[in-house]
C-alpha cells in the first residue's frame, strides 16, 4: 500500500484516493518539432527499478495535481511537491541520493 | 444502540473557487456567514451556516436553502473586480445525517480516512472516500454530516445505514 502526502492539502493520501496520472516532467513536443521528438514525447517512457518521478491527483481529495518521488521497487516515497514546479527540488534529489547512490533517471542524476 | 443514518433537510451550498489570501474575498465570505475563515482541512459554523475548505482555492459555503440564490448574488456584487466563480451548487451534492455516538466508527469502517479522535476532531472537514464514492465529512451535533454528489445519494444511504448497523469495531 501506498501512502503519499499531498502537498496542497497536506493530507496522508492512501493510495485509494488518488489516480495515477504517468510520468512526470515531460516535455511537450507540438507542432514544428521533429519527428523523433513527437515520437519520444508520445511513447518513450522511463521503467525504472529504482527511483521514478511521477504525477498524481488528489482525485477523491482536493483535486489537485502533484508529483512525487518513489521508489518502484520497495515504494519508498522520496517526497511530494506541487506539479507547478518544473523540476524536482536539490533537497528532494539530495534524499534520493543519500538511500539510492549513483542513481539516474532521464537527466536528474545523483552524482554523490 | 445503532447510529441513525437520514438524509438532511435541502441544504443552500455554494462554491466559490478564488485566492484565499485575498482581503477582500475573506471578508465577503465572513461577513455572509459571519464566521470565521476556516484553516486548511477545516469548517467554520455548521451545516446551516458555514464555511468548509475545499481546495487550496475552493471553498463551499452553507447558507439556508432559501437564501442561496440572494448569496450568490450578494457575493459576486462584492467580489466584483476580482478573479472569482462563485455558484450555486445546493442541487449538486445531497447532505446526510450520521446521528449517534458511533458516528465516527460508521465513517471509519467505509473510508481510507485517519478518524482517530486526535486527527479528526470537531471542526476538521475531510473530503475522502466512503466505500466507492467520493464524499466529504465532518462531526456535526451529535453525530456526523457527509456530503456527496447527488447521484450517488441513494448507495451512499444504504452503505451507511448498513455500516451503521453492523455496530461498532470498537478500534476508538
Amino acid at each position: 500500500m501506498l501512502t503519499l502526502t499531498c502537498p496542497h492539502c497536506g493530507v496522508q493520501a492512501d493510495e485509494t484516493e488518488l489516480s495515477a496520472g504517468g510520468e512526470a516532467h515531460l516535455k511537450r513536443f507540438g507542432p514544428g518539432s521533429s519527428e523523433e521528438e513527437l515520437e519520444g514525447y508520445l511513447f518513450a517512457r522511463e521503467n525504472p527499478k529504482g527511483p521514478h518521478f511521477e504525477r498524481w491527483r488528489h482525485a477523491y481529495g482536493c483535486g489537485k495535481w502533484f508529483l512525487a518521488a518513489r521508489d518502484t521497487a520497495t515504494n519508498q516515497v522520496f517526497g511530494t511537491y506541487p506539479a507547478s514546479e518544473a523540476q524536482p527540488a536539490d533537497t528532494l534529489r539530495d534524499l534520493v541520493t543519500a538511500s539510492r547512490p549513483g542513481w539516474m533517471w532521464r537527466d536528474f542524476g545523483g552524482e554523490a | 444502540m445503532a447510529d441513525v443514518v437520514t438524509m438532511a433537510e435541502p441544504l443552500g451550498m455554494i462554491s466559490l473557487r478564488g485566492d484565499h489570501d485575498g482581503e477582500r474575498l475573506r471578508s465577503a465570505v465572513t461577513s455572509l456567514t459571519g464566521t470565521a475563515f476556516p484553516e486548511r482541512l477545516r469548517i467554520e459554523g455548521t451545516s446551516e451556516r458555514g464555511l468548509a475548505w475545499m481546495s487550496p482555492d475552493e471553498l463551499l459555503i452553507f447558507v439556508p436553502r432559501q437564501e442561496a440564490g440572494a448569496a450568490v448574488a450578494r457575493l459576486s456584487g462584492d467580489l466584483e473586480g476580482v478573479h472569482h466563480l462563485v455558484a450555486d451548487v445546493s442541487d449538486m451534492r445531497v447532505c446526510l445525517r450520521i446521528d449517534g455516538p458511533g458516528a465516527r466508527e460508521v465513517l471509519a469502517k467505509l473510508t481510507p480516512a485517519d478518524l482517530h479522535p486526535e486527527a479528526f476532531g470537531p471542526g476538521v472537514f475531510r473530503r475522502s472516500r466512503l466505500g466507492q464514492f467520493a464524499a466529504g465529512f465532518w462531526l456535526e451535533g451529535q453525530g456526523a454530516r457527509v456530503i456527496c454528489f447527488r447521484s450517488v445519494a441513494d448507495y451512499a444511504l444504504a452503505l451507511l445505514r448498513q455500516s451503521a448497523a453492523d455496530g461498532a469495531v470498537g478500534y476508538f
